[in-house]
This record gives C-alpha cells, sequence and structure tokens, in this order.
C-alpha cells in the first residue's frame, strides 16, 4: 500500500555507489592524505576536463590539480572581521559559554566572514549578535541548507559525517555588515535549535530548511512543511533524493534526464 | 480485507488506493453546528480569489468582518529553481533563475551573476554593468506598475489597471528591444551581457523617460487625492520599523515605516555609488504609505536611467577571460534565428581552436572555485540575495534564494489580525507577492 499514490520519490532511490559507478564518476575525486598540515585536507583532480573513465578525449588525462578546501583562517582576518570575531568572543565569554564551545572555525573567503557554530549554541550566539551593542545583527536575511554529500571536507570523519549545513546569513543594518554563521549537524541526528525567539523571520525559512533538507528545528512553534504537502516522503533537496525526469526524444536522439547525464567536474 | 462503513461517506478501493466519496443529503449529521448562527466562521480566501496572485491561499478566521485569525498557505507551485540550477551549468543557471520572480526577472539574473562573479573573483566590464543597472531599473518601474495596476484593481479603480499595463507594455517593448525578449531574458550572464545594447535602443529609451515621467503624474493626479483610494490605504495593514526587523521585512514596506534601508545606497553594488538619486522613504507604516513610496520609486529609477544612460561608454559588454566567455558572440541571421553568417564562415574556417572551446563552453561549461557566497541585491520587493556553493565543478552545487516575496508574506498575519476582512486584500496587495518568488 502506498506506493503509486502520487507521494514522495517516484522511483526507487538508487545506491549512491551505484549511480556513481554507472556514470563513471567514481574515481574522479580522490580524497588525498593530508601533508603535514593539522587536519586540513584537499582534494585532487585529474584531467584538464574533469572527466574521467573513457569520457576524457582531450589528452590532459594524466593531469592532476590540487582544489582548495575551506579551512580555518588565520588572524589577522582583515577589515571588520577581526573586531566582529572579538567582540563575539567577549560576549561569548561574558556568558559563559566558552568560545571553543560555541564557534569552532572561522573561515574568511572572497571576503565573507563564516563562522562555524556548534549546533546546540546556534541560538545562543545568534541572541548574543543580535543584541551586543558593538554587534548589533538585527537582521536574518536569509537561512538555507546545503546538503555536503559530494563535497566532503572538515578535519576528521565525524565532521564529514555531519553532511547537513544549516547556514544563517546575518546583517548589522547600523554598522552595515554581514556575517554567515554555519552549522553541521548529521542525518541520524539532524536537531539544531530554532532561532525564531530571537529572529521570528526564520519561522518560514526554517520551516523551508525542514522540509528540503530534514533538518530538525528544536522549539520552532509549528514546524511543519511549507513547500511540499504535508504528507510528502522525502527531503527534496538533499543530494541523494532523485531529481525524476524521463529521457525525451529530440529528432531522432535521445536526451537523457538531467541527473544521469554526463557531469564534468 | 474489510469493508468498514463511514457514516458520512462511502469508500472504495481502487488502485489508487481508497477512494472516498461524500453522499448528498447527510450534511446536517456532518456538520450539526449551524455556520450562520455561530459567531466564528472560517473563510478561506483564495487561491481563486483574484486579489490572491495565484496560489496564495488565505485561511482567514472571522467573527462578523473581523479578523481573529489569519493564515497563509503559500500552495504549490514548485517551479524547482533551486533544485534544478544543480544540474545545469553556471550559464544555464541564469536561464532558470530569471523565472522565479517574473515580475522582476533582470533582478534575479543580476543577483546570480553577482554570486557567480564574486566565486569566480572576476571583475564586469563598465559597459555590462551600466547596462545591467539600466535594465534592472526599468524593470523596478515596470514591477512597481503591475504593483499599481493590480492594487489599483483590487481596491476598486480598474483605470489604474489598465494604466498600470499599459505603460508596463512600454517598458517590456524595450526589454524586447534590447533582450529579444519580454520576460525571461537571461541576458545577463556570469562575466557580462549575452550581448550589446542595439543601435536604436538608447534612442527609445530617451524617448520613454519623459513618456513616463507624465505618467507617472497622471497617476498621482488620478490616486493621491481621491478619497476611496485614501479611505482604502490610509491605516491600513500597519506595520512599523521593530515589526519589519523581527519579521524580516526589507524593501517598500520597510521603507514606507521610515527606514531609509536601501541596498544601493547602503550595501552598494553595480557601482550604484556613483548615481545620484534619493531612497525614498513615508513614515506612515501603512499601504498608503507604500504607495507613495513605489510611485516615487519609479521617478527615482528614471533618474537612474538618464545617469546610465549618459555613463554608457563604448566598450566590451563581457569579460575577456576565454575561459569563461564564449568565444561566438550570438546575431540575428536574414531569417530572424541563428548565428550570423559570417561569425559562422570566421569561426569554422579559420578558428578551429576557437570552434572547439566554443563548443565546449556551451557543452560542459566552466569551473567555478570552490567556497561560498552572498550577495544581495535590492529588487522591487526588497532584498534579493543568492547564496550560492560551490564544489569547484561546472555545476552550481547548491542555489538558494533569500526571496523578499516568501520573507515578506509572513507578515501577513501580523498586518491583519484584528482588521476588518476588506483591509486583507489591501494589505495583503501592499507587500507585493510575486508567487514564483515564493516557491521556487
Amino acid at each position: 500500500m502506498g506506493a503509486g499514490r502520487g507521494r514522495g520519490p517516484r522511483r526507487a532511490v538508487p545506491d549512491r555507489e551505484d549511480r556513481r559507478a554507472v556514470q563513471g564518476r567514481d574515481a574522479q575525486v580522490s580524497i588525498e592524505s593530508p601533508e603535514g598540515t593539522e587536519g586540513e585536507e584537499s582534494r585532487a583532480r585529474k584531467g584538464m576536463f574533469g572527466v574521467s573513465g573513457t569520457g576524457d578525449t582531450s589528452g590532459f588525462g594524466g593531469l592532476v590539480r590540487q582544489v582548495a578546501d575551506p579551512h580555518s583562517t588565520p588572524r589577522p582576518y582583515g577589515g571588520y572581521f577581526d573586531e566582529v570575531v572579538d567582540l563575539l568572543g567577549e560576549e561569548v565569554a561574558r556568558a559563559d559559554l566558552g568560545f571553543e564551545d560555541a564557534v569552532y572555525r572561522v573561515v574568511v573567503d572572497r571576503g565573507e566572514l563564516t563562522l562555524y557554530v556548534r549546533p546546540e549554541r546556534i541560538a545562543d550566539v545568534a541572541l548574543l549578535l543580535r543584541d551586543s551593542d558593538g554587534l548589533r545583527f538585527e537582521l536574518l536575511s536569509s537561512v538555507s541548507g546545503v546538503d555536503y554529500l559530494d563535497a566532503p571536507f572538515g578535519a576528521d570523519d565525524d565532521e564529514k559525517a555531519k553532511r547537513l549545513h544549516v547556514v544563517y546569513q546575518l546583517t548589522s543594518m547600523t554598522f552595515r555588515r554581514r556575517i554567515r554563521l554555519e552549522v553541521a549537524v548529521s542525518i541520524e541526528d539532524p536537531r539544531v535549535p530554532s532561532v525564531t525567539s530571537v529572529y521570528p523571520t526564520a519561522d518560514w525559512q526554517e520551516r523551508e530548511v525542514w522540509d528540503m533538507f530534514g533538518v530538525l528545528f528544536e522549539g520552532h512553534p509549528a514546524l511543519t512543511r511549507i513547500l511540499m504537502p504535508d504528507d510528502w516522503d522525502g527531503h527534496p533537496q538533499r543530494k541523494d533524493y532523485p531529481l525524476g525526469g524521463v529521457p525525451v526524444e529530440y529528432k531522432g536522439a535521445e536526451i537523457p534526464p538531467p541527473d544521469t547525464r554526463r557531469a564534468y567536474r | 480485507m474489510t469493508q468498514t462503513t463511514d457514516p458520512y461517506a462511502g469508500s472504495r478501493e481502487t488502485t489508487e488506493g481508497r477512494v472516498y466519496t461524500v453522499t448528498g443529503g447527510d450534511w446536517d449529521s456532518i456538520h450539526a453546528e449551524d455556520p450562520l448562527a455561530s459567531e466564528r466562521i472560517v473563510v478561506n480566501m483564495g487561491p481563486q480569489h483574484p486579489s490572491t496572485h495565484g496560489v496564495l491561499r488565505l485561511v482567514l478566521e472571522l467573527e462578523g468582518e473581523t479578523i481573529t485569525e489569519a493564515r497563509t498557505v503559500i500552495g504549490y507551485l514548485h517551479t524547482g529553481i533551486e533544485k534544478n540550477t544543480e544540474y545545469r551549468t553556471w550559464t544555464q543557471g541564469t536561464t532558470f533563475v530569471t523565472r522565479m520572480d517574473y515580475l522582476s526577472p533582470i533582478f534575479n539574473e543580476t543577483g546570480y551573476c553577482l554570486a557567480v562573479e564574486k566565486l569566480l573573483g572576476v571583475e564586469v566590464p563598465d559597459r555590462a554593468t551600466t547596462i545591467r543597472v539600466l535594465l534592472m531599473e526599468l524593470n523596478r518601474i515596470s514591477s512597481h506598475l503591475v504593483w499599481l495596476a493590480t492594487t489599483g484593481m483590487e481596491l476598486g479603480s480598474t483605470t489604474m489597471m489598465i494604466y498600470g499595463f499599459r505603460e508596463r507594455e512600454h517598458v517590456l517593448d524595450l526589454f524586447e528591444e534590447i533582450t529579444g525578449l519580454r520576460m525571461n531574458m537571461a541576458f545577463v550572464r556570469p562575466g557580462g551581457l549575452a550581448n550589446d545594447l542595439p543601435v536604436e535602443a538608447e534612442q527609445k529609451i530617451r524617448e520613454f523617460i519623459p513618456y513616463m515621467r507624465g505618467k507617472i503624474d497622471d497617476y498621482e493626479r488620478l490616486l493621491t487625492g481621491q478619497p476611496v483610494w485614501k479611505a482604502r490605504t490610509k491605516n491600513v495593514g500597519f506595520l512599523d520599523v521593530t515589526g519589519c526587523l523581527a519579521l524580516g521585512i526589507t524593501g517598500p514596506v520597510l521603507r514606507s515605516a521610515g527606514l531609509p534601508w536601501d541596498l544601493r545606497k547602503t550595501m552598494p553594488y553595480c557601482g550604484y555609488e556613483n548615481y545620484e538619486f534619493d531612497v525614498v522613504t513615508e513614515t506612515t507604516g501603512d499601504v498608503w504609505g507604500r504607495y507613495l513610496v513605489r510611485v516615487n520609486e519609479m521617478r527615482e529609477s528614471l533618474k537612474i536611467v538618464e545617469q546610465a544612460l549618459d555613463r554608457l561608454a563604448p566598450g566590451p559588454v563581457m569579460v575577456t577571460d576565454k575561459k569563461i566567455a564564449w568565444p561566438a558572440q550570438l546575431a540575428l541571421g536574414a531569417d530572424g534565428m541563428g548565428n550570423s553568417l559570417e561569425h559562422v564562415r570566421q569561426i569554422m574556417g579559420q578558428s578551429m581552436e576557437a570552434l572547439i572551446h566554443h563548443f565546449k563552453l556551451v557543452t560542459e561549461g566552466f569551473r567555478v572555485p570552490a567556497g561560498q557566497v552572498y550577495t544581495a541585491v535590492e529588487s522591487p520587493r526588497g532584498e534579493l540575495g543568492f547564496h550560492v556553493v560551490s564544489d569547484g565543478g561546472t555545476r552550481p552545487y547548491r542555489v538558494h534564494v533569500r526571496e523578499p516575496s516568501f520573507v515578506n508574506l509572513q507578515a501577513f498575519p501580523a498586518m491583519v489580525e484584528g482588521a476588518p476582512i476588506a483591509d486583507a486584500i489591501a494589505s495583503g496587495a501592499s507587500l507585493d507577492p510575486v508567487m514564483g518568488g515564493v516557491d521556487r
């Protein structure tokens, strides 16, 4: 019962490894061991055009390139980032939280500051960021989820298992600054405290992240689906949720559905 | 399987599962409470109601004529744009995001392209940026015109509706002249623009500016002093700055409450800091204030369009990086389609490398270094933000859109609870929701 009622994935979710083998992508990313740096890793990519197996006719198949992943940024961060992190550190100490227990990584990339926050502390940190005199991040611009299934990064297996990320974009209208908070949780235990008590605007956005990624926001006033019907199975924007689609014939040629086409990386 | 009998409805098993059929004649037993005698009525307004803009459904609990509770159901439009972009190249992403908020496509394209360009770390040529500003401000006018037209219709002024859509046609004609399409143009591309302005476009835009100025004055003559318009908008749908910030509301709704927060001024992008214009604010915080803000914003946009035209200097409209820009430039042939014959002859006959390169760029796309960025533009509805994640591949790893309509709609209950039901129309309309943006 229940199958074929138009709810949830219409096709059986294929095993991830099977799908990669079919697409010939299983050898595309090889994780190299870290070269003496503390817990940092880099990925290597082979070939000029990123296609492995039989697809690459470019003659550049032997090329190996290193691909950088975001790591902790050493101080100074530049711009207002040092001030924000310092002030947050003071506020965290005043609230008896312990900075390392709350923020475990600071990344500055492309002129944007990302603070990786432990999930259980996100609401506390958001409250400090909103109310402190020198911080005043009054506006929560955006909440979004990201499923890092194909792009593993992080120091250890524990962090790699935490593939569901929730990303908060905060704006300080007083100081005209933006920062980003990020929390990571695993599929098995996808619980994050809700920030709706701090920013009521997170209400719908957290519902959307729950709907699309299956992150449970504890303390949310009404965590129900918002984009999908209430009785839908699965969370459509997870990377292992099938896209669906059928092959299309056009002028005699058959175009496969998008998720089974050759992917270049 | 045993068949249970339901006292209210018969049921039968089908291949789709059990289907219930509510049969006639037993309504008394289902709904014992007489809805006419009860003080409490739940009304579903929409999605078929003309002022719910498509798939929006408003569940209103009424006591007499007063709304005691309001809930919004955003419906199921299911464009799936965010998910779809993960299976297309970065350039194809533009053609998807332009379809989200179909009243302000250029803003979607520009916001997305700014994010991709930030990820790439490329600088767009001046001419491309100026044309983007020009198109965005024209688009802001057309979007505000639709707001004015639909709100006018919802509050009883069909004249305003006809006027608004009539002038919007002129803007769309300009878009067609410039980009080839009236909507969903995919004209702004990562790295610049798909094409340069055609020769006649500048003259046509210059002719449009004074024409539009006169029309805006007409709208004000029609509405601003009108008793019905004032009665239906003043002190309706009130939301102050505190409420706006708590609910994350930006754009004209926030500015109508008195906070001059406009990303064009406060966090400039696309060189907006070099343009002379005012951020329009009102202090009333009601529908009336939002009306005045939007009308005056159209005037400011015309000012920016004029300055952008003056700033237009000849130059490229795409980055010179051959790893990003397509070598071939699309040009219309005599048959109205395809690429120019000269170009095809040149690229096929003399430049095999360029042909290969073009083919590679079109089929597999370019790679974007891994990382994540958030960029925001001031769309007609507020902050339109793009959180874009790349894993270093030729496809976006994740594109999340902070859609102002989605965020702003949350304010609907705060605006209408305790108000008469007639004000629900004006309040909802004043948020200017576009359902295509709400459900990406």
